[in-house]
Formats: structure tokens, sequence, C-alpha cells
């Protein structure tokens, strides 16, 4: 099984989101995450979708979603050769004063931001991998991590080496 | 949207709509919107441009829906029309709303929902080439009622662009190159032909191509009638209820060249089992073909007409004439006369090969035939040789009960000047019975040849197969009389007990005004064989005891 980043560039159009998640259930293929926003050209919009399939299945979604006329470019990328990040806000539970000091440091060591300190919490902000995202939270864990939300990925690819 | 010079002149649905009686469109009053969508699907796959049909929002719009997955999965040609509630009631849960895009998006090839009559001749110009190009399917326009009341002065545009449409690429030189060679260099060559050549008409290339070479041809179930099942390298269809030679010579294979088909589980059985020792070519217009459901040697992806064209100049470049008497065509030809001859079939006077053979023999080659689905149509493909090219269309995909007597209907609108019957079964015809009401106030007079074994009779055979004859939810227990039915439409009934009454009704229903129905009462535990029971390989066939 591998891990695969899905970048679509789509009509910026109503309902089009809607077919290509359709698309995913109908063929039995799997959503990890998905992001979507408007691209350069406001005309379209950009899906990042990460999916996990053996590389039978990841070739067929990405000829099926070539196939569908709203997709303008459907691009499987090379994860060793692109720029993917999540963002992800935790927030995090404060049981005692020396917590937030703590939470804090770890939080600059992630390049994380905090946001609204509070007696009983602090909001973490981060932008990073999912792999660090998921090592910085292993490590809130012991104070506890009271909601979590995360936007899933988005990438671009790097662009060619100028010999 | 009369002003459209390029719509078709058929238009089949229920009431709708003020403008569409001043136009010069024909159209159809049908008894149920199901029976619409697959009227429209007939016209389409024999005309080879979209059938249009109509219906009302919400209940309206829900009955087309099988009728639009049938022609999706068979790859038909269709631009399906429905009325929706108001743009400011749309999501209140108005009467008869419903969310048909939504509902029906899957079986689509693209929709449009037009929120402005401004955006219609585009959504209209564009619907139409999406439905007919690349590989067909149907495309929904789902118009609110007050776009439709609206008006707006708008020109009909002479060309459209889809962006992110790209119907058909250009088929590879060197991969086509490649595949020449691989079928050059294999020792047992055979030919699969699917419903792709018969929607490319490439009829006249494969032909070429099989009698350049001396390779024989089978076809999956849709591709029957894209090679003439008469000619001598003819094999006819593999698959569930392929024939038997067919089967057998499929599996002894070496190499196959297959063309514009889509490996169906029906046709090739388990898929690991049909690619074990088998090189694969495989020409097909939709990308998204290539290895989905097979491992591909080679891949040669466009249109197969143009692929085939190619192919063939590439052998011409190579003056090829491979002797006839070859081992492998040697054993092809014996193996197809041992089954030719050795089929054990049904002994009684009705029996399914008989009546078909029969029918076959009294009907014009340029016929067009349908069938409904069941051990009737099962039957059909073992039994019916399909002789001219693109004369035989079934619901092969979605396999559709009810699909066969509108289609055949639909059909008959592309082609008044040839005979049409619909090879049927009692219970798939009694699904869409009522479109005779529309066959004779509409003057279409189609042919049923309704093999009657009073049951559905393909689940039987399982029961009886595979269920120790446990029979649960088959006997339809002779209701209704199929001859008093076709004449309280008044069409004409005739029930045909020997083979003088079946030929003699036959001939009456090909001289008739009227659409005829041909009741035949067949023994109900004729069974449908060979059959290669599901989950196994082509090899495994279960044959006549």
């Amino acid at each position: 099984m591998v891990w695969a980043i899905l970048s679509i560039k789509v009509e910026n159009k109503p309902g089009i989101l809607f077919k290509v998640t359709h698309l995913f259930r109908s063929r039995n293929f799997n959503i990890d995450s998905i992001s979507v926003g408007v691209t350069e050209d406001k005309k379209y919009s950009r899906m990042t979708i990460t999916t996990i399939g053996d590389e039978k299945q990841i070739t067929q979604i990405v000829k099926q979603l070539d196939k569908m006329i709203d997709t303008i470019e459907v691009r499987r990328l090379d994860v060793n050769n692109s720029v993917y990040r999540e963002l992800v806000m935790f927030k995090i539970k404060v049981s005692k004063p020396e917590d937030s000091m703590e939470i804090n440091k770890l939080a600059s060591a992630y390049s994380a931001k905090t946001h609204d300190a509070k007696k009983e919490s602090i909001i973490v902000e981060m932008t990073a991998t999912p792999h660090q995202i998921s090592a910085f939270e292993e490590l809130a864990k012991k104070f506890g991590i009271k909601e979590m939300a995360r936007t899933g990925i988005t990438a671009l690819e790097r662009e060619e080496h100028e010999h | 949207m009369s002003d459209n010079n390029k719509m078709n002149e058929t238009m089949i649905g229920a009431p709708m709509y003020d403008e569409l009686g001043k136009s010069n469109i024909r159209h159809i009053l049908v008894r149920h919107e199901q029976s619409a969508a697959h009227m429209a699907d007939g016209f389409g796959r024999v005309s080879r441009k979209p059938g249009v049909c109509f219906a009302t929002s919400g209940p309206g719009a829900t009955n087309l829906l099988t009728g639009i997955a049938t022609a999706q999965a068979d790859s038909a040609p269709m631009v399906a029309v429905t009325g929706q509630v108001p743009v400011a009631m749309i999501g209140k849960d108005a009467f008869q709303e419903s969310d048909i895009i939504g509902m029906a998006n899957p079986a689509l090839k693209y929709s449009y929902q037009p929120r402005t009559p401004e955006e219609i001749p585009t959504m209209v110009k564009q619907g139409f080439y999406i439905a007919e190009t690349g590989r067909p399917g149907p495309v929904l326009l789902d118009i609110p009622k007050d776009v439709q009341q609206n008006e707006a002065n708008i020109p009909f545009p002479d060309e459209v662009r889809v962006p992110g449409y790209h119907p058909w690429t250009d088929p590879d030189m060197q991969n086509t190159a490649r595949a020449v060679e691989l079928l050059l260099s294999a020792q047992k060559p055979i030919i699969l032909a699917g419903g792709g050549v018969i929607i490319s008409s490439a009829f006249a290339e494969l032909q070429s191509i099989a009698e350049l070479l001396m390779i024989p041809v089978v076809t999956t179930f849709k591709g029957k009638g894209a090679f003439p099942e008469d000619h001598p390298l003819s094999l006819g269809p593999i698959g569930m209820h392929g024939h038997a030679e067919a089967n057998k010579l499929m599996t002894e294979a070496d190499c196959v060249l297959a063309i514009g088909t889509r490996f169906s589980d029906r046709s090739v059985g388990t898929f690991e089992e049909f690619e074990k020792n088998l090189k694969i070519i495989h020409m097909d217009v939709d990308p998204a073909e290539i290895g989905k459901n097979q491992t591909t040697s080679v891949a040669v992806v466009g249109d197969v007409r143009t692929s085939l064209r190619i192919f063939g100049k590439l052998l011409m470049d190579k003056a090829v004439r491979p002797s006839d008497d070859n081992p492998w065509l040697k054993h092809v030809k014996e193996t197809k006369q041992y089954w030719r001859e050795n089929l054990k079939l049904h002994p009684g006077e009705m029996g399914a090969a008989k009546i078909l053979r029969k029918l076959r023999e009294l009907l014009p080659k340029e016929s067009i035939v349908t069938t409904e689905v069941g051990q009737h149509q099962m039957w059909a493909s073992l039994f019916f040789d399909a002789i001219h090219p693109g004369t035989f269309f079934s619901s092969t995909g979605l396999g559709t009960m009810g699909w066969g007597f509108p289609a055949a209907i639909g059909a008959k609108t592309a082609r008044p000047d040839v005979p049409v019957v619909d090879i049927a079964g009692d219970g798939s015809f009694n699904m869409t019975e009522h479109s005779l009401a529309t066959a004779v106030l509409e003057d279409l007079p189609v042919i049923v040849f309704l093999i009657n074994n009073y049951s559905l009779g393909m689940v039987a055979q399982w029961q009886r197969t595979f269920y120790d004859r446990r029979m649960v939810g088959v006997d339809l227990k002779k209701c209704p009389d199929y001859v008093k039915l076709a004449e309280s439409y008044g069409a004409q009934g005739i029930r045909a007990q020997s083979m003088d009454e079946l030929e003699k009704a036959i001939k009456d229903g090909l001289n008739s005004d009227v659409a005829t129905v041909i009741d035949i009462p067949i023994d109900p535990e004729e069974d449908v064989l060979p059959f290669v029971a599901p989950g196994t390989g082509l090899k495994d066939m279960i044959l006549p005891s």
C-alpha cells in the first residue's frame, strides 16, 4: 500500500466537489484527506486529495479522475519532490500553571503559534507535514488534547532542477 | 430550444411543454418514464445520435433513472431532459422536487442545471456533443420551471468548447506497431470484438484484419453483431452463456486483440484465470478501461476504428499473408465444427434453439433485433446469429429487464425501413408491456417474439442448479394472457404452439401494420447451456448433459 498525493485542477463551479468525492465512493477508493481552494486563475480550483491504495488502484483513480469532464488537470505528485503541508489546530489542556510555559516551549520547537491562552487551555496552530503533526500530537497528549482540527494536505511539486 | 437545427427529430417523453407542440420535432407519448429512457436509448444505439427523453420533476425524473443507468452501462448516447421546481424553490422540499442530478450523478456522463435561460443554448449544444462523442453516454439537462418559462433572445452557438473533455486521443503509432508485432508473433491468436466496434462502426476494418490474418473472431455479448456470425472465422460470443467453441478457443489462445471492450466479469469469468498464459492487446477509446480489470501487454488508446485502420495499414506494409492451413486455424475449424454438430439441444419441437433459428431463417438480415433480459436473451446470444453489422442490441451491462421492448420502439423510430423484433421473455416483457400503447398509437409496428416459460426463468434455472430445486418467487402462473393483452391495446396477438404456427405468426408479424406479440409457450424447465458459473473461469463451462 502506498500513500499518494493527487493534485486536481477543476472548474470553479458548484457541485464539482460532490462529483469528485462521489467518484471515490462509487469506485471504492478512499480519501485520506482533502483540501480545496481557488487557484491563481479564479476560474479554477485546486483539490489536493491524499489517498492510500496499491499502485494499480492509484493509477486507476488518476485515470477515472482524468476522465471526468470537470477536471482540467490531474497529477499524482512525486511525494519526494513536493512541498506538502497541513494546517492543524490543537486545543491543549492547561492543568497547572507551568503547563502553559511548557506548551509554549513545545510549540516554538515545532515553529507553531499559540492563540487564546486561557487558564484552562491554549490553542496551538501549526503548519507541518503529517509526520511532524503526529510527533507533536504524541508529545501534546501528556497535557491532554481537548480538540483537534486539521485542514488536510495541500501541496505543490518542486520545479525540475536546472542544470 | 426548437431552434437547434442539429437536434434530433424524435423526442420521447411525458407531457411537459407548450413550445414543443409548435415545433416540428416528433414527440412520442409514453406511459412510463422508464420506457421513455429505453426508447431514447434504442434510438441512440441504432442511429448513433443521442435519443432524447423528457420527464417531469420528482417522480418523473426518478423514473428515468433506470433508463439512464442502462444507457451509461452500455455506453449509449442519450440526452435526458427533466423538469425541476423553480430556482427559488430548490432545496425547500417543494412538491415534486427531487435532487435528480445528485441521484443520477454516478450514472451520467455529464449533467447541467441552467439557472437562467441564457445558459440553455450552450448547455444543450454541449450536452449533445458530450453525449455522442468519445465513449458515448447519457447527459442530463435538469431545467427549473421558471427557467423554462422565462424568455430570452439568445443566439444558438455554432461551436462549443468543453475544456476538461478530450473525447478522442490519437492512437499511439509506436504502440500500434508493437501491437502488430505481438499479434503476428502469436502461435494461437484470437480477436475479441466488443461493443466499441459497433459504436465506432469499425465493422469493415475488423473484418479485413481478421481475413487478412485468418484469425478467428469471438465477441463479447455486447459485441454481438460486430462481426458477421455466419462468417467462417466467427465463433460467436464468449462469456457466462457464450458459445462452447468460443469459450474453449478463447482459453486456448495465447494472444488476444481485444477491441472496444471493458473485460466485464460476465464476458471473461474470473480475471486471474482469463489472463493466465494470455497476452492482451487492448484497443479502447477510454483510457480508464486500460488495465482496469486485466493486465495489458500493449494498449492502443483511441477511437477503435481509427486504431484498426492504422493497424491494418501497418499489416499491409508488411505484406503479411499467413497460410490458412496453420495448425491453430485447423484446430479452430475442427472445434467449431464439433460444437456446432454436437451441442446437445432441447429435444422438444419448441426448444429455444429451434424457434430462434426459425426466426433467423424468416427475418431479413438487415432487421434490427433487441432483447429483454433473462434466459431468452442468452438463448438469443447462442442461437440467433447476428449477420448484418450493428443489428443486435441488448441491455448487457446493467441487465435491465423491460429494456428490449421500448428499445425496439426507439429503434423503429430510427430505422422505420426495416423490421424490428424484440426477442423477449415473459417476465421481462411484463415490466414495460404498457409500451404496446405507444407502439400502436404512434404507428411503430415492432414484433415482440415472446419466449414464454411463465416464470422468471433465469432465476429458476439458478434455483434448479445451485439451490437444489427450491423454487422461490419465480412462478408467474400463466398471468397475464399475452394474446388478450396485445389485443386490448389494439396490437396483434398470436399464440404459436407448433413450428407451423410459429412460421405463420412470424410472417404475419412481418406483414402487419400494427405491433405484434407472438406468444410462444415453451418448456419452463429448459436451461440455458453452456453456463460458466459466477466466480469461475471460462474453461469451467457447464455443458448440457
